[in-house]
């Protein structure tokens, strides 16, 4: 060794599995990379499943086959109306999202930057927050109708909540430090917000979003069951009515994978913005 | 020597304070941070500031940067009253406070606001010379070293030009070697920019090395005990005799009755 010196007994060498251990994983998968791992439960699974079933050990109608939840997709697709139920979905997660992240962006933006109007609003916010979404329905019903607006107010309204919350407590939790770097740079008010604040609570304000669109997500099937026409939730009710349960795992998948592909979307642009700082959301 | 104003001799004073005194309300009661503190600091001077913790030497420096404005007596810089910060007066914090959002291009321009001119732009790559921090203008806070986000953000306080540059304990969270490369850096940028300097440190060491006159601070309330001349040339050998002995006396000031480890014997 280069050191020339070299005790005789080594106290320190690594157990012999903390190596081992890394190469026990890949020796079970082959050569399947370590980050793949993980899809190997669900990938079994569903064989499993498709094997029981063909096996006839599931019963059809309870648990259809994988490949015929696959085939029910397809059917759908080829008839078109699926576009039809996805688009109507989509449209009115992204209006109530856009509805109820922005009025949450501006209300925390007020009151984090003025301490009357957060003394005086927030207690309020803090009180709604605490009654259970779907307790609004009834009331959106009432107010709005059974068209699309009572709907994407519930959605507008479940985004609301973690936009407010995330966006003002990252506000608050600005480093005073930085804040006085800009009191030395004589910042005003607005140049503060702009330049020290706002930048400041950036990752806390995409954990918010991120968590918005989650709920907003959640209550669009609320809305979708509650009563439509139109939509992955009324497919899935529609399913239910007619004894079809393929039809009701195919929206079950198509929700899941719409929820993954829009909070991955903000997921990537977040990382976009905050890579340059070393973390990420 | 207690609480007298040195004058000045030679070239104006640009700093001037007399009869300083801030009081805090801590529970309900009333703590003396500063009493009657007088000092006047002459164009240019690099002046360290040495006290253990607790005895306002920081409340000092934020009254001069301006970040604390709820002070008796007075604190004049230019012959103005300090009342709030100004970009004459640069300030380097003890962390250096640098935004994680942008480079350090872009947190040296930080405080030059809008930049657009050709002339701040100069002054900005300039600075990041003048640290040392050439090729590292892209880089962002977390890709620094300690050493080098201070540097940073002295370039920042710098880019500026301002007429006095303030360091709050600016290398106290360095290690020790980093620290004294960052001392002989520091006498550098005071060498090249002229501006005056008030250092604020609890290292004997540092305040000697650097200090023109290193002001000694007692504890509770916050009073200065005596002002000690440093008449060495620099660079300034940390070995010498002389060197020593102005360490031994400001030694003395602050463990008086207590024996003096043999490492300051001569």
């Amino acid at each position: 060794m280069g050191n020339g010196y070299q005790p005789e007994e080594t106290v320190l060498s690594l157990p012999p599995d903390a190596s081992a251990s890394r190469f026990r994983v890949s020796g079970l998968t082959g050569r399947l990379p370590r980050k793949w791992v993980g899809a190997l439960l669900p990938v079994v699974f569903v064989i499993v499943w498709e094997l029981l079933s063909r096996a006839g050990l599931l019963a059809a109608n309870w648990f259809p086959a994988p490949l015929s939840i696959a085939g029910t997709l397809v059917e759908l697709l080829q008839g078109g109306e699926l576009f039809h139920h996805i688009g109507i979905t989509v449209a009115r997660v992204v209006a109530g999202f856009l509805i109820g992240a922005v009025l949450a962006t501006l209300l925390a933006g007020i009151a984090g930057s003025t301490p009357l109007i957060r003394e005086l609003v927030d207690p309020t916010i803090q009180a709604l927050r605490n009654i259970p979404s779907m307790a609004w329905v009834p009331l959106f019903l009432l107010w709005l109708g059974i068209h699309e607006s009572s709907k994407i107010a519930l959605i507008a309204v479940g985004v609301f909540f973690p936009v407010y919350l995330n966006l003002l407590s990252g506000i608050l939790n600005v480093d005073r430090k930085l804040i006085e770097v800009g009191h030395v740079y004589r910042l005003n008010k607005l140049q503060l917000v702009r330049r020290v604040i706002l930048p400041a609570a950036l990752p806390a304000f995409l954990v918010g979003l991120r968590s918005g669109l989650g709920l907003g997500w959640m209550f669009v099937v609320a809305a979708e069951i509650m009563g439509a026409s139109k939509g992955l939730g009324f497919l899935m009710i529609d399913g239910q009515m007619t004894g079809r349960a393929s039809v009701i795992i195919a929206s079950i998948v198509l929700f899941a994978l719409f929820g993954k592909l829009t909070d991955l979307m903000i997921e990537r642009c977040g990382n976009r913005l905050l890579r340059q700082r070393g973390v990420g959301i | 020597m207690n609480g007298t104003s040195v004058s000045t001799t030679g070239k104006e004073s640009v700093l001037d304070i007399r009869g300083l005194t801030r009081r805090f309300q801590v529970n309900g009661s009333e703590v003396t941070a500063l009493q009657n503190i007088n000092l006047s600091v002459r164009q240019g001077e690099f002046i360290s500031v040495i006290g253990g913790s607790g005895c306002g030497k920081s409340t000092l420096l934020r009254i001069i940067a301006g970040l604390d404005t709820e002070y008796e007596g007075e604190a004049l810089f230019d012959g103005a009253r300090i009342k709030g910060p100004g970009l004459e007066r640069g300030v380097v914090f003890q962390e250096h406070r640098l935004f994680p959002w942008l480079t350090v291009r872009q947190n040296v321009a930080f405080g030059l606001g809008n930049v657009t001119s050709k002339d701040d732009w100069e002054s900005v790559d300039e600075h990041i010379e003048l640290v040392g921090l050439k090729d590292f203008e892209g880089a962002y806070p977390h890709q620094l070293s300690g050493g080098m986000a201070q540097r940073a953000s002295i370039a920042r306080a710098l880019a500026n030009r301002p007429e006095a540059l303030l360091l709050d304990e600016p290398f106290g969270a360095l290690d020790a070697l980093t620290k004294i490369q960052m001392q002989q850096e520091v006498l550098k940028i005071w060498e090249a920019e002229k501006a005056t300097m008030i250092l604020v440190t609890h290292d004997i060491d540092e305040a000697v090395f650097l200090g023109d006159r290193v002001v000694i601070m007692s504890n509770r309330p916050g009073t200065i005990k005596r002002i000690i001349p440093v008449d060495l040339p620099r660079p300034r050998d940390r070995g010498s005799y002389e060197f020593t002995q102005v360490r031994s006396a400001i030694y003395a000031e602050f463990f008086r009755q207590e024996e003096k480890p043999f490492a300051y014997e001569i």
